[in-house]
């Protein structure tokens, strides 16, 4: 008889794909400024590492939130104790308040339909858990984060059904791709049960754009089915436009309190605008009421640690922290992505242009042998072992198109970001000789043109036009 | 269409039980010395609240562990960083020495099978997503904490029945009691992976006899299926006889490293031993590296805060504080369970004799109408609305024999267990529609029913050969 589960001997957990094996090389051989100056640079990890001081020196000047004291007192008791699955309500209050202020003071979240999770990988899963069947499925646009395949699939048994976006549009939601999804959904015999959209984007880097948000809500609407979206990284917005959640396009369209409204729940955590994805913050926010009483009782398979809950409502709770931290945030981020784009730029190569998160979608399809996901592997591994930097494959996030790579920058120093960029520059000139001297002339001008056509296409088309419908 | 899954709409969350409904009530009107001195007092909740002051004398000695810092530098930033699903290692390896001293040393646990989660629901869980599919079955011996209901069955599918102990042999597990179940799960169409038991057993408050544990690892090796041990409540057993792991048992019988070891798993937590349950530390060992390595990964959807995590490393791996705390510890339970016995026995109830836990198993099978749940429930609403003591019935434990509760002692101040124990002697003694209504011929068999069993039980408890029935 079978000992394990199916779910143990299958490879459902997804931890054999390219994401989670360049992680392993770069343990093997870790850069460090003195003692391995060779060694692999981490650009796979999308951590927020910039603004650690800022909490720091919160925590120098409030020794009582991390002492487990209150007002000098040990509170120790209370929260050793303290295991209610309806969280600490100071900590949902700041976490509610928190998540207005990054959306501008917008709209409002009511600290009663926040549902806290282990993390948003825990607030994602169960919100699967609630929202499907084992054999239902959620659209997902592509790229999206590799990490959902565990995260939605694993043990839930729902399924994914891409929603296939080219950089022909920037990589954005269309009408057709939606309705697309839903009838590949409907061929492969299963039963869309909603949408779900990283909003900013990870790994695009970009906000979704309110049109897309529109054609999202009325998807959604007309199909009768959930639409998530994963607000993780809404504090790391950095362009001049602002953030646009979904939730101010339901008030803008004058949906709130309606049946559609019910359908539309967000993720958010503080792993990323933070920096804290070791404490394990995730939040579910939902506006259906059975949802939020049964994601509550799951979570009683994650709940956040209430040394942790009680250290963060202090944080959160400062409101001149989190103004300063914002805007600090956005700062230093703009300038680290700025920092990378220019350097890929005088390496020849371009970006997808963004406007938030840890990382940049870098094209280099200019630099692939053929235009196969082979090639692109090929790259990559020449990226990973020579050029040694570990950077993250499109292929690895579902990506339609071959040559895309995501490329973390926020996760490191500035000198290393430096000495990354400078070890990319060499290996592309190398690269860039050889290729020179194998392809004819004929070929090369037309691939540089076409190259040049497409990012203008995208420079001066960016924000507000209208996405071609392919 | 449905809009929401079957998970979200049905009730396999278990919780409306009564064993929560009770909780519910006392949230209404809850007991305070000062301020509500006529509230319901709370003796349903299994929490560990004497020795908060050993904890918070460590910490105040001790103020790197809570303040991020390790020999006076930050480390902040490391541990902000820290979500790899291994955990910290330098608090695998307190854990494992902790759960080992918790067991005399006489057993050792390798951290690098130890997968951390936050808390025992979340490892039992995750157990059975790793060792069951929808519609497996897991066996328990009842009566069983009524949490299981949620934690084994609700996202995972898997079904658990009951094995069936009773008090005529202090709620043992028998060789008869397991092949039965196992064949009423066959009747049922179940595949059986595996039996789980609570080793000290919530609701019993007694740890599970090396001759049980023997016959167990024979049951499991004959049917090639799983054991799992919650060992949460290891740390709470307060009599010298101590505290057998099914671990310690496979050393004995010499199968270490055989195909058996890897399907014995236990479960831990630092919820019950040191009173941490909103911390949420929960622990799977397992021999099996292919368990380890799925529920390590499953962790990821319940990892413990990096946080507490070096708290807790820093707290574990001083074992000063952990030799002294487990002593401390043992000797405050026991003398808050002796009152609570004494206590009980003054006003004529008896409970099982218990050596671990947080709580009794009360027999007030006397007190019932008659001998069956629906009075059971009748005195619970008693207790509960005009006592004013929120105690677990038995039913909710699933207990096949109406008339037992779980009565908590750990979690109130000994002033506030007096004030319980006069409001039930008040209860007892004064005019009780129960026994005026009963025949004297039915009030004296019960009565004699009850002197034998607990005669036989109290002679017969420790080393003997439980009854086979």
């Amino acid at each position: 008889m079978k000992q394990l589960s199916t779910k143990v001997t299958s490879n459902g957990h997804g931890q054999d794909s390219s994401y989670f094996l360049g992680w392993e090389e770069y343990e093997k051989n870790p850069y460090d400024e003195i003692k391995n100056p060779n060694g692999m640079i981490q650009m796979g990890l999308a951590e927020n590492q910039l603004c650690f001081d800022l909490i720091e020196s919160w925590l120098a000047k409030n020794p009582d939130a991390a002492s487990l004291k209150r007002k000098g007192q040990s509170i120790f008791k209370e929260l050793a104790l303290f295991q209610d699955y309806h969280g600490m309500p100071e900590f949902k209050k700041a976490m509610a308040e928190f998540m207005e202020e990054i959306r501008g003071n917008r709209v409002t979240f009511d600290p009663k339909k926040i549902v806290l999770a282990a993390g948003s990988t825990s607030a994602n899963e169960t919100l699967m858990f609630c929202l499907a069947e084992p054999g239902d499925a959620f659209l997902l646009p592509t790229p999206y984060y590799p990490g959902f395949d565990r995260d939605l699939k694993w043990r839930t048994g729902a399924e994914i059904v891409p929603i296939h976006c080219s950089s022909s549009n920037g990589f954005q939601i269309t009408e057709s791709a939606l309705q697309q999804a839903y009838q590949q959904a409907h061929k492969l015999g299963l039963k869309v049960k909603g949408v779900l959209v990283t909003n900013p984007s990870n790994p695009l880097g970009t906000a979704l754009t309110r049109r897309e948000l529109n054609l999202l809500v009325d998807f959604i609407t007309s199909k009768n089915i959930h639409l998530i979206s994963d607000e993780i990284y809404s504090g790391t917005m950095f362009g001049f436009e602002q953030f646009i959640s979904v939730m101010d396009v339901l008030k803008d369209k004058k949906l709130e309190n309606t049946e559609v409204s019910k359908r539309v729940h967000v993720v958010y955590s503080l792993s990323k605008d933070l920096g804290l994805p070791g404490f394990r913050v995730g939040a579910i926010y939902s506006n259906d009421d059975m949802i939020v009483s049964a994601a509550t009782k799951m979570s009683s398979f994650g709940l956040v640690s209430s040394q942790t809950q009680y250290l963060l409502s202090a944080l959160l709770s400062d409101k001149k922290f989190t103004s300063q931290y914002l805007e600090e945030n956005q700062k230093r981020l703009k300038s680290r992505q700025k920092r990378l784009v220019s350097g890929l730029e005088s390496a020849g190569i371009t970006c997808l242009r963004s406007n938030a998160g840890l990382f940049c979608w870098v094209d280099m399809r200019h630099l692939l042998d053929t235009n196969t996901f082979e090639a692109e592997l090929d790259l990559w591994k020449k990226i990973v072992y020579n050029v040694k930097l570990n950077i993250s494959p499109g292929s690895s996030c579902h990506c339609t198109e071959p040559g895309w790579f995501r490329v973390c920058f926020a996760n490191m120093s500035e000198d290393t970001l430096d000495l990354a960029l400078k070890r990319l520059k060499t290996f592309v000139e190398s690269t860039d000789c050889g290729r020179m001297i194998s392809r004819s002339s004929h070929e090369r001008l037309k691939s540089l043109r076409k190259k040049t056509v497409s990012n203008w296409v995208f420079r001066v088309s960016w924000s507000d036009r209208v996405p071609d419908e392919r | 269409m449905g809009i929401l899954s079957r998970k979200a709409t049905c009730n396999t969350h278990g919780q409306d039980s009564s064993y929560f409904l009770g909780w519910e009530e006392y949230e209404k009107n809850p007991y305070d010395e000062v301020k509500n001195p006529d509230g319901i007092i709370q003796m349903g909740l299994a929490e560990n609240q004497l020795s908060f002051d050993l904890i918070e004398s460590w910490l105040a000695k001790n103020p790197e562990a809570a303040n991020f810092e390790r020999e006076g530098q930050s480390i902040f930033r490391e541990l902000a960083l820290f979500q790899d699903y291994h955990g910290l290692p330098s608090f695998k390896n307190a854990m494992a020495d902790f759960m080992s001293e918790n067991r005399g040393n006489r057993v050792s646990f390798d951290p690098k099978k130890l997968v951390l989660t936050a808390g025992a629901t979340s490892a039992n869980e995750t157990l059975m997503f790793c060792l069951a599919d929808p519609g497996d079955a897991f066996l328990l011996p009842t009566p069983y904490y009524p949490g299981f209901d949620r934690d084994l069955k609700w996202r995972t599918g898997v079904e658990i029945v009951p094995i069936q102990c009773t008090s005529a042999n202090g709620f043992r597990i028998t060789k008869s009691a397991l092949e039965e179940a196992y064949k009423q799960a066959q009747k049922l169409n179940l595949k059986v992976k595996g039996v789980l038991i609570t080793n000290p057993s919530n609701p019993l408050g007694t740890t599970t006899t090396r001759t049980e544990l023997n016959r167990l690892l024979d049951f499991v090796s004959r049917k090639n299926i799983h054991l799992i041990s919650d060992e949460i409540y290891s740390g709470t057993v307060f009599t010298s006889t101590g505290f057998i792991s099914v671990l310690e048992v496979l050393k004995e019988k010499k199968l270490e490293n055989t195909d058996v070891s890897k399907r014995v798993h236990i479960v831990y937590s630092l919820s019950k031993d040191l009173g941490l349950p909103g911390f949420r530390v929960g622990v799977i060992y397992s021999n099996d590296d292919i368990v380890v390595a799925a529920a390590t990964k499953m962790s990821s959807f319940g990892l413990i805060s990096s946080q507490t995590q070096y708290l807790l490393s820093a707290l574990l791996s001083d074992k000063n504080f952990t030799k002294n705390y487990l002593k401390e510890n043992q000797i405050r339970l026991k003398n808050r369970h002796d009152k609570l016995v004494s206590g009980l026995e003054a006003v004529g109830i008896e409970c099982l004799k218990s050596n671990a836990g947080l709580f009794c198993w009360v027999d007030m099978r006397h007190l019932l109408r008659s001998n069956t749940f629906e009075a059971e429930i009748e005195l619970w609403k008693k207790i509960v609305y005009e006592v004013k003591l929120n105690i677990s019935p038995g039913s909710s434990c699933h207990c096949n024999e109406p008339g037992w509760f779980r009565v908590c002692f750990a979690n109130m101040s000994e002033e506030t267990l007096k004030v319980a124990l006069i409001r039930l002697k008040m209860f007892v003694d004064g005019p009780s529609s129960t026994t005026r209504s009963q025949s004297e011929h039915q009030r004296l068999k019960t009565l004699t029913k009850m002197k034998v069993s607990n005669w036989v039980l109290r002679l017969s408890f420790q080393d003997r050969e439980p009854e086979e029935r």
